[in-house]
């Protein structure tokens, strides 16, 4: 190797490295620090009695939204409320009795499973049940 | 006072240089001919991008971006800020209409086989100006914190994320985080007001210098020694003002009878409203989205309509290296049906989003 090239290289190596440590610390900065969230797998979604037959209650599960519906029967359900669509969060409707999101008109029923629309899968169910004067949503095994 | 303007006329002429800038408009010639009109687009996109950096930086007075100050800042800014009111309706407005001049700027470029050579980088640039403008678009709406501006960026966001292999990390680095949360709006915000507007400056900037450079192309079929043309300055300019004061009119009566309102606050718990739908330029996607069946063939419908408009776009910013007929100054049909074809999808899916909401 001449010494010529030896120097271009050495010299273009060093810009190089120069480059990047300088590019590093600004590229970690920017891009959004992990954050690490407790798993919720059960919650307190609602009161005993809290909700009318035929209506629903958003709540919050973890980070997520879930949706917790008493229908005309009187029989407690819960789901997620984010559409396996596009993320939007769902709603109960009452006079169909299903579940439906506005955004793109996605439908699923009261097992979760869709009915018409985009969403490419059903919505997540959980377990629900009374311990006292709570409605407890847990996350099926 | 008269000599006083004269002398400092040739002062500052002596260091900038001015009457050789002049002399260039001068001489500069614009073709005259039926299609003349469709001129004026583009200097009314740089006259509405003037308004939103001026509008923008009088917002950013009151403006806070912060999940628990956003929605309140705005509302004050609407309600209480002496002709607060106007100046955020002026951005919001100048904003809406600024997307739907460049739209018509964009086909009517196409449709004349504008970009054919030389012009297919001012092409390009001018390609990467509509989804810089886009992208303001999409993150100056969350900024109020309102809930249709939640869902349309929680909506747009997810989109992001279903592109293959990269969709994830993309939508990370958006929302600084797996989904929404108080580092979003900073991220949105940041990215509206620097980050975007950086970019801008650079393209605008080539896409001036290569309009300037190479003139205002004339349509295809007409011979260059039979065409009329007229001075850039002041004839054209004085027209292209025209029209900017005419829009500048029409910005001035829709804020005044229609001012931007502000919704409601987002609340991250709570449904969608029924009939949400995106601002009216991203609604053509919005519908198809709808509109596509759960799976195609296997693939999920929504990843085949995302990856349908990537390649679309991708396709549409290389026209002018596709149109090899348009680069020998022969007539190209099937680019013009193509082209009328897609502008006429965009208008039918967004009349029918307005029209259908139940589609």
């Amino acid at each position: 190797m001449r010494r010529r090239q030896f120097v271009d290289i050495f010299l273009g190596a060093s810009l190089m490295g120069t480059f990047a440590s300088l590019l590093y610390p600004v590229v970690r900065y920017i891009l959004p620090r992990k954050q690490v969230e407790a798993v919720v797998k059960r919650i307190s979604a609602a009161k005993a009695g809290e909700l009318a037959p035929n209506s629903y209650k958003i709540f919050k599960f973890g980070s997520a939204p879930g949706i917790l519906i008493n229908t005309k029967e009187g029989e407690l359900a819960a789901f997620s409320a984010v559409c396996t669509h596009l993320a939007c969060t769902v709603l109960y409707e009452s006079d169909t009795e299903t579940i439906f999101c506005p955004c793109h008109n996605g439908r699923f029923d009261l097992s979760g499973n869709v009915i018409s629309g985009p969403p490419p899968a059903p919505i997540e169910s959980y377990k629900v049940e009374i311990l006292g004067e709570e409605i407890i949503v847990s996350k099926k095994a | 006072m008269k000599k006083f303007i004269k002398n400092a006329s040739s002062y500052l002429d002596s260091r900038f240089k001015l009457s050789a800038l002049l002399d260039f408009a001068r001489k500069k010639k614009v073709p005259e001919h039926e299609y003349s009109f469709w001129y004026y687009f583009g200097g009314i996109c740089l006259f509405l991008f003037i308004i939103q950096v001026i509008t923008g930086i009088l917002l950013l007075l009151y403006y806070s971006p912060s999940v628990e100050t956003a929605y309140e800042s705005v509302h004050f800014i609407m309600s209480q800020v002496k002709f607060g009111w106007l100046i955020r309706s002026v951005h919001s407005w100048s904003a809406n209409i600024l997307i739907g001049v460049i739209f018509i700027h964009m086909f009517s470029t196409f449709l004349l086989k504008a970009y054919r050579s030389p012009r297919e980088l001012t092409w390009v640039s001018g390609f990467f100006l509509l989804l810089i403008f886009l992208a303001f678009g999409f993150s100056g709406y969350l900024l109020p914190w309102n809930t249709l501006s939640f869902f349309a960026t929680r909506v747009g966001t997810d989109i992001a994320g279903t592109v293959p292999l990269i969709g994830k990390a993309v939508k990370a680095f958006i929302l600084g985080g797996p989904e929404i949360s108080d580092a979003t709006l900073p991220r949105f915000f940041w990215l509206h007001v620097a980050i975007l507007p950086l970019f801008t400056v650079v393209i605008l900037g080539i896409h001036l210098v290569l309009v300037q450079t190479l003139g205002m192309s004339s349509p295809l079929g007409i011979e260059k020694a039979k065409l009329r043309e007229f001075p850039f300055f002041p004839n054209f300019i004085l027209k292209d003002f025209l029209g900017w004061m005419l829009i500048f009119v029409l910005i001035g009566i829709l804020c005044v009878f229609f001012p931007w309102g502000v919704g409601q606050k987002a609340d991250l718990f709570a449904s969608a409203p029924v009939g949400i739908k995106p601002e009216w330029y991203f609604t053509f996607m919005f519908t198809t989205l709808k509109l596509i069946p759960s799976h195609v063939f296997l693939i999920k419908g929504e990843v085949l309509a995302i990856l349908g408009f990537i390649v679309g776009a991708f396709l549409w910013m290389l026209v002018p290296f596709l149109d090899k007929n348009a680069a020998r100054e022969k007539k190209s049909p099937f680019f013009t049906w193509a082209g009328l074809v897609i502008l006429l999808y965009i208008i039918v899916v967004t009349v029918l989003t307005y029209l259908l909401p139940k589609i």
